[in-house]
Formats: structure tokens, sequence, C-alpha cells
């Protein structure tokens, strides 16, 4: 086992809570920990997961109500200290309505909830969670939502290209972005952001759903393995 | 002696943006043939009650609710009705 613990945050109506503990724990090798929303106690974790699925029903807006469970105030905390903190799926919508990450995720443009798997350029490639993955790879990973339209206004979008914010873009399989490659709507092709100090990830396609060579596609590897590496080693 | 206010908010998600819901029930309309039927949007009607001793503390408790939980300022605009319960 390698020493980086991650801490996978239960919700109610979370639902991919144990893909990403099948993938970072029995595929990886990671210790793992799963953190129920009531407590506030993060049992020493290197890196928090907020995890896809539907938290209290996606009632109201997706991720407003679990902003307020009481981990999330432990989980912003550590997020402030410069914790590394990932939300997929419903953990970006989670991460957006607690104010760590900028925007909001509309429903997707065409009334359809999309499952398949898409390609995704590396916008920035000195992230910490994609600094070491070679130049001008495609990464394959599947998205399955029904509110993954990423929005922000001018203002918002010109600082996020400022501060070299934007991570990964909705791309073909050779990897160009256009709007013919747009699942959901999202501005600029939008897939995944970092806040300013780079250490809060929000996007919406499931690294964790792509770790299993058994299902023959494995770049969700490639970010835990470069968030180990780029931080922890 | 307490109060007791019914609210009813109106929230409103911006006219700048696109609303797939609405879009998608006008096809229904159309149909079900009635095709004069344009712009449908979407919104949300939320009540409740609050219990207080005056006006100003339920407006406040309102605008609180409203603004951190019951809508979102990026997207969404809120109005609201107060009537005490007599």
């Amino acid at each position: 086992m390698k020493s980086v613990k991650f801490g996978i945050v239960v919700f109610p109506g979370s639902n991919c809570d144990h893909d990403a503990y099948y993938a970072l724990n029995k595929i990886l090798g990671f210790e793992v920990n799963f953190l129920w929303h009531k407590d506030k106690n993060l049992k020493e974790s290197n890196v928090i997961i907020l995890p896809g699925g539907f938290s209290y029903g996606d009632y109201l807006r997706t991720g407003a109500i679990a902003r307020f469970s009481p981990i999330m105030n432990s989980v912003i905390e550590f997020a402030n200290k410069g914790g590394i903190v990932i939300g997929i799926c419903n953990g970006f919508q989670i991460l957006l309505e607690a104010g760590l990450l900028p925007g909001v995720l509309l429903k997707n443009i065409s009334p359809i909830f999309v499952c398949k798997d898409v390609y995704l350029t590396i916008e920035n490639n000195n992230s910490n969670f994609t600094r070491g993955i070679m130049d001008k790879t495609v990464l394959k990973i599947p998205i399955a939502h029904g509110e993954g339209n990423y929005f922000v206004n001018d203002d918002t979008l010109n600082e996020l290209k400022y501060n070299n914010q934007i991570v990964f873009k909705y791309c073909s399989e050779k990897g160009q972005v256009s709007e013919n490659n747009n699942p959901n709507g999202s501005v600029e092709n939008i897939a995944g952001i970092v806040n300013k100090n780079g250490n809060v990830l929000g996007m919406m396609p499931h690294p964790e759903r792509s770790c299993d060579p058994l299902l023959n596609k494995t770049d969700g590897q490639l970010i835990f393995h470069a968030i180990v590496n780029n931080i922890f080693n | 002696m307490k109060r007791l206010y019914k609210v009813r908010v109106l929230i409103k998600r911006r006219a700048s943006i696109l609303d797939p819901q609405g879009k998608a029930v006008e096809i229904g309309a159309k149909h079900l043939g009635l095709t004069n039927i344009q712009n449908t949007r979407i919104d949300k009607l939320i009540e409740f009650d609050v219990n207080v001793n005056d006006k100003s503390t339920a407006e406040n408790e309102v605008n609180l609710y409203c603004k951190n939980l019951l809508s979102n300022p990026i997207m969404e605009d809120y109005q609201y009705t107060l009537e005490e319960v007599k």
C-alpha cells in the first residue's frame, strides 16, 4: 500500500462512492476511507473525493443541499489550507455550490441524460492533476449526467483562462475541440477546472470509471497517478 | 408575541440562460396541437411559513434563505410576497 490516503465523502444519494473506492483501492492500491457526510473527521486523508451521484435527490439544484452537510465545513477548511480536493460529476456540482470553484452546471442543452465515453484534451498540463501526463495525450473517460452544461459569465471565463484554470475540454478522438464534440453545451467545451490555487479540481467525466483494465480503458489512472506523483512523491 | 407569515418565493432563471426543460415541454405542446405556444420557461415557486416577532425579522430570514440556499445568484433571481396570517 502507498502512503497517500484518499477520503471519499458519502452523501445520501451518492452512487459513485464505491466505484471510486474500487478504483483507488482495489485497482490502484491506495489506502481509502469512506467519510460519512454527517461526520466532521476527514480521517487524516491527503486527498478528498466528492463522488458522483444524486446527493439529496438533486432536489432544489444539484449539489445545493449537500454543501451544507457537516463534513463540508471540514472539506472547505481543508481546501482553504491547500488540501487536494476532487469533485467528480455531482461532486463538481457540490464544489460549485460550496463556492470552492466558480460557475454553475446547468441542464444539458439537449434533453438527454448523456452516458457515454468522451475524449478530453488536457488544456493545462502543469496542474497538480495533469503534470507528468505526456503532452497532447487525449484521455478517454466516460460521462453520465443530465446537468453538466458548465456556465460562467464572460468576466469569470476570462479569469479562468488568464489563471490557466481550465484543465480539461471535450474533444474528438484526435484531440480536436469543436462544438460537434461538446456533449452537453458547456461553454467552450469545458469539462474540468481548478481553483486559482490549483488544489481543487472539479470535472464532469468519471476518471474512476476508467481505471480497471477489464473495462479496456484506463486513462483515469493517469489522473490519480499524476496527483500522487506531483504532490506526494 | 410571535407572528406567523406565509411566504411565496418565485425563483426565475435569468432570461440569458437557456431553459432546456421549457423547450422540451414545448415539444409536448406542439404534439398536443398547441402550435401558438412559445417561450415556455419553467421556474420555481416555493412556499413556507416564518414564525417570528415582527415583519422586518421575517424579511431578513426570507432574504437569507433565498440568497444562501433557495436560489443560486449566478443564474437566478428571486422575488417574494409575505403575508401575515391573522
